[in-house]
């Protein structure tokens, strides 16, 4: 696998040489590779919103490095802006940036402020909006007379339509419904495997990066709790209880069928591997 | 860089300053501004002057904190002070082309630099020293009279206390705003006047539209907990007058009395 984005010793301290001085991200290093679906997760204040913000340059590291394709996007402060196109990042709430009169005029500015124009610009545009599930007709529309999922919708593809390489997502589905959520989710899986980008998912949902990601991040107080498969993870179910955390609805199931004496992988996160086992310990004559 | 911003706001404490009631604090910014506007020479500046270091050292604001509230204003006091120098009429001192720098108004920008300053700086501190609900209270109380002749005073009041509560929320908003749209390749720093006020609109726009959302939740908001007016309201918090604030109060009135009067005099 080849490594696309690397962090190196990354430190990040608020309000330097102040009462108030603390550090956000402390000492955090790992390798994202290409076409990873990476998930990261930790509490509300475990540093995740500021980790990202260092992946395409909006915060520079008050220590520590960040390597996009092995070159230090500090290198060159002035081309920070490159740096952003090809790592796109969507905010918590992303629908509050929108601005523009029409969706498909909002779309546009990030391509726009990439410098393309014209027949480009208008294929970057409509081959964004389809991947997120938006139809031509919302694209003539003002976006604030469409509904919440939509806006979400919109604002995801303003993104998209800058084709990062990278495309950092903070809690995209928070807030909306459970339709909404899951099609939102499969908007982003589609792009994931379609278009090969990589994706790294930032969730308060264990369920949602179990059924998604590839590779866990788990952050607790500023630095790396885990750093694995789900099954690697999940595996460190009690740990992931310990530091406040939850496990996936599977995960916890199968973690108190084995504490009552099934004989069952505690780690299982998806319905599929638990029917399995289940299935495979009826067929031994167990438990039903 | 945009929370470095400090307008209204406040420092919790428990000094004497943060103690006083907001009525008298209020009284004494207010006449402190009439002495500074009065004061002509050293001895008036100075007794300003020495009265909010007094003030200063009482309330155990840093003056790094208070100086810092300057930032905003800096453009203005230069641009004054610059103005002064170059446009007052008087006896030359240096002379730059057609620009010439007179001593009526070296001494002019001196005094209009020192009083914007002094004037700013006091009264951060009263809202530094003065949370910003008990400052409303205090000016609602102040302004009471006025009811008689129809001023909706109580309105005033709470109109002014939820916008000095949504000015860090609203700090917070941009500095998001700003973030996500530099994610999108916004550019704010680079480019001719035009361009940069056209760059602003990314975040303008959001920046209205939230504040309609959060002015429209914050109404239903009140309604639902009954609000009417101040008709028939009581405080949770009376204010309580006592004699210490009695003591500051005249005080206060007799140092601002004596500067303005000993800047009648040119002093």
């Amino acid at each position: 696998m080849q490594p696309i984005l690397k962090i190196e010793n990354l430190t990040h301290t608020y309000s330097v040489g102040t009462p108030f001085e603390r550090s956000a991200v402390k000492d955090i290093s790992f390798t994202v590779n290409k076409g990873e679906f990476l998930g990261i997760i930790g509490h509300t204040g475990s540093g995740k919103s500021t980790l990202i913000q260092h992946f395409n340059g909006l915060l520079r590291p008050t220590s520590g490095r960040v390597l996009l394709d092995g070159k230090d996007i500090w290198a060159a402060p002035k081309k920070i802006r490159d740096v952003r196109f090809r790592v796109g990042l969507v905010f918590q709430y992303p629908e509050y940036q929108l601005f523009e009169e029409t969706v498909y005029k909002d779309i546009a500015f990030g391509p726009k402020n990439m410098g393309r124009s014209g027949d480009d610009l208008d294929r970057c545009v409509r081959w964004a909006a389809k991947l997120v599930g938006l139809s031509t007709s919302v694209l003539e529309k003002s976006p604030f007379e469409l509904s919440g999922g939509q806006k979400r919708r919109v604002a995801l593809a303003g993104v998209i339509a800058m084709e990062p390489e990278i495309l950092v997502l903070d809690e995209p589905t928070a807030g909306l419904d459970p339709a909404g959520r899951e099609n939102l989710m499969a908007n982003i899986r589609d792009y994931h495997v379609n278009h090969g980008g990589t994706v790294i998912l930032v969730s308060h949902s264990m369920d949602e990066i179990a059924r998604n990601a590839e590779r866990i991040i788990v952050l607790k107080s500023a630095g790396i709790l885990m750093d694995g498969t789900p099954a690697e993870v999940f595996a460190r179910g009690n740990e992931l209880l310990a530091a406040g955390l939850e496990v996936p609805q599977i995960t916890r199931v199968a973690m108190a069928l084995h504490r009552r004496g099934v004989e069952i992988d505690p780690a299982v996160y998806t319905v599929e591997a638990l029917h399995r086992q289940l299935l495979a310990l009826g067929k031994g004559g167990g438990v039903c | 860089m945009l929370k470095d911003i400090t307008l209204g706001q406040y420092f919790p404490g428990d000094t004497p300053a943060h103690r006083l009631d907001p009525r008298t604090k209020l009284l004494l910014v207010v006449m402190y501004i009439v002495a500074l506007f009065c004061a002509k020479g050293v001895f008036s500046y100075g007794l300003t002057a020495l009265t909010l270091i007094l003030c200063v050292r009482v309330s155990r604001v840093g003056w790094k904190q208070l100086l810092r509230g300057l930032k905003p204003v800096l453009f203005i006091v230069v641009f004054t002070g610059l103005l002064n120098m170059f446009v007052t009429p008087g006896d030359p001192l240096v002379q730059l082309g057609f620009l010439q720098i007179t001593g009526q108004g070296l001494i002019n920008a001196v005094r209009m630099v020192l009083r914007i300053m002094l004037l700013v700086m006091g009264t951060f501190l009263l809202t530094y020293t003065t949370s910003p609900i008990s400052l409303t209270d205090g000016l609602e109380r102040l302004m009471n009279p006025l009811k008689k002749i129809r001023v909706p005073v109580h309105e005033l009041a709470m109109v002014m206390s939820i916008a000095l509560r949504f000015i860090p929320t609203l700090i917070e908003e941009t500095d998001k705003i700003m973030s996500a749209q530099r994610a999108r390749g916004a550019d704010f720093e680079s480019g001719n006047l035009l361009e940069r006020a056209k760059a602003m609109l990314p975040i303008l726009v959001p920046l209205f539209v939230s504040a309609f959302r959060r002015a429209d939740e914050l109404a239903v908001a009140m309604e639902c907990r009954c609000y009417h007016g101040g008709e028939g309201r009581t405080k949770l918090r009376a204010l309580q007058y006592r004699p210490s604030d009695a003591t500051v109060l005249f005080a206060g009135a007799a140092v601002m009395t004596a500067a303005v009067v000993l800047g009648r005099f040119g002093l």
